[in-house]
């Protein structure tokens, strides 16, 4: 059973972490979360970046929501924001993708072409 | 919608929209009388008469990126499609509240879904938003309150992932409890 005393010790021992990396320029993972992104799969999308981020412990990496940009059929969507980068909008995501967006662009800083607005929409 | 908590994450947006910073979910299923009832309140910045009369009305939006607004019409589908309605009440400057109510065993209902994956998405996201989410059976009661978290947890923000994954299970293993075992 989860108890309050299991978080106090979460506290004590993350909180060193994160005092840390404070000085780290941050990256921003941001979700569509409006009634498209959300019928379309945005929450699975958003917690599978919870799961990897917790895996590889990204502690520079934050995530957060966004409403409906109006390109609805394409959602689930994501905003990459990186420190001197500029944006990258990802498309169509599945939690399966998730997993490649963090390992090749959030650790490594290599795009994922193929899941991107650009390359999405010319294939169309 | 796939299910009743995709709904939820949905109407629980606009009370973001409207700069609550306390939301309260408040879930209660009564099998005796076969009802299940849901309330969503928040402390922002209310409707008019008139804005909650068109609240609905899946042609209004007040966003600009597209014309239609679709999250309380499906709600109120779904409660309708169930022998339910949803209810809104509200008050300019004091906040929102939204009942929605439906027949429990009505063949219609969607299932819950992950009720724990809802409410840890909106504290991730939403940092600064203190969230009561209270969920009552008949075998018992399950409380999260943000508040009581934040105490427990001092300057480490709530949304660390560490926080929100503990949350999560709390979440799941609390539901569990109140229903017998059975989700």
């Amino acid at each position: 059973m989860k108890t309050l005393k299991e978080l106090e010790e979460i506290r004590q021992r993350t909180l060193e972490e994160v005092n840390l990396r404070k000085d780290r320029k941050g990256t921003r993972v941001v979700v569509g979360m409006g009634t498209c992104g959300i019928s379309a799969g945005a929450r699975p999308v958003l917690l599978a970046f919870v799961e990897e981020i917790k895996k590889r412990n990204l502690q520079h990496v934050t995530v957060t929501q966004t409403g409906c940009a109006g390109v609805c059929r394409l959602e689930p969507m994501v905003d990459v924001y990186m420190p001197d980068q500029e944006k990258v909008t990802y498309v169509n995501m599945t939690p399966e993708k998730v997993k490649r967006v963090v390992a090749e662009h959030l650790v490594n800083g290599q795009v994922v072409k193929e899941f991107t607005i650009g390359a999405v929409e010319k294939k169309d | 919608m796939q299910d009743l908590s995709l709904h939820l994450l949905d109407l629980v947006q606009n009370s973001i929209t409207a700069n609550a910073s306390l939301i309260e979910i408040s879930i209660e299923e009564d099998k005796k009388e076969d009802w299940l009832n849901i309330v969503v309140e928040d402390n922002g910045k209310g409707m008019d008469k008139e804005t909650m009369e068109k609240a609905v009305d899946p042609f209004y939006t007040t966003r600009t990126t597209r014309k239609v607004g679709l999250g309380l019409p499906l709600f109120k589908a779904t409660a309708q499609r169930c022998g339910g309605d949803l209810k809104i009440q509200s008050t300019v400057g004091q906040g929102t509240r939204i009942q929605i109510g439906l027949k429990l065993s009505h063949i219609d209902r969607p299932p819950f879904g992950k009720i724990e994956d809802t409410i840890v998405s909106l504290i991730l996201c939403n940092d600064e938003i203190d969230f009561v989410y209270s969920h009552k059976t008949n075998y018992g009661e399950f409380i999260l309150d943000t508040r009581e978290v934040r105490k427990v947890i001092g300057e480490l923000p709530i949304n660390n992932v560490e926080v929100i994954t503990w949350i999560q299970s709390y979440i799941r293993e609390g539901l569990n409890e109140i229903n017998g075992g059975v989700l």
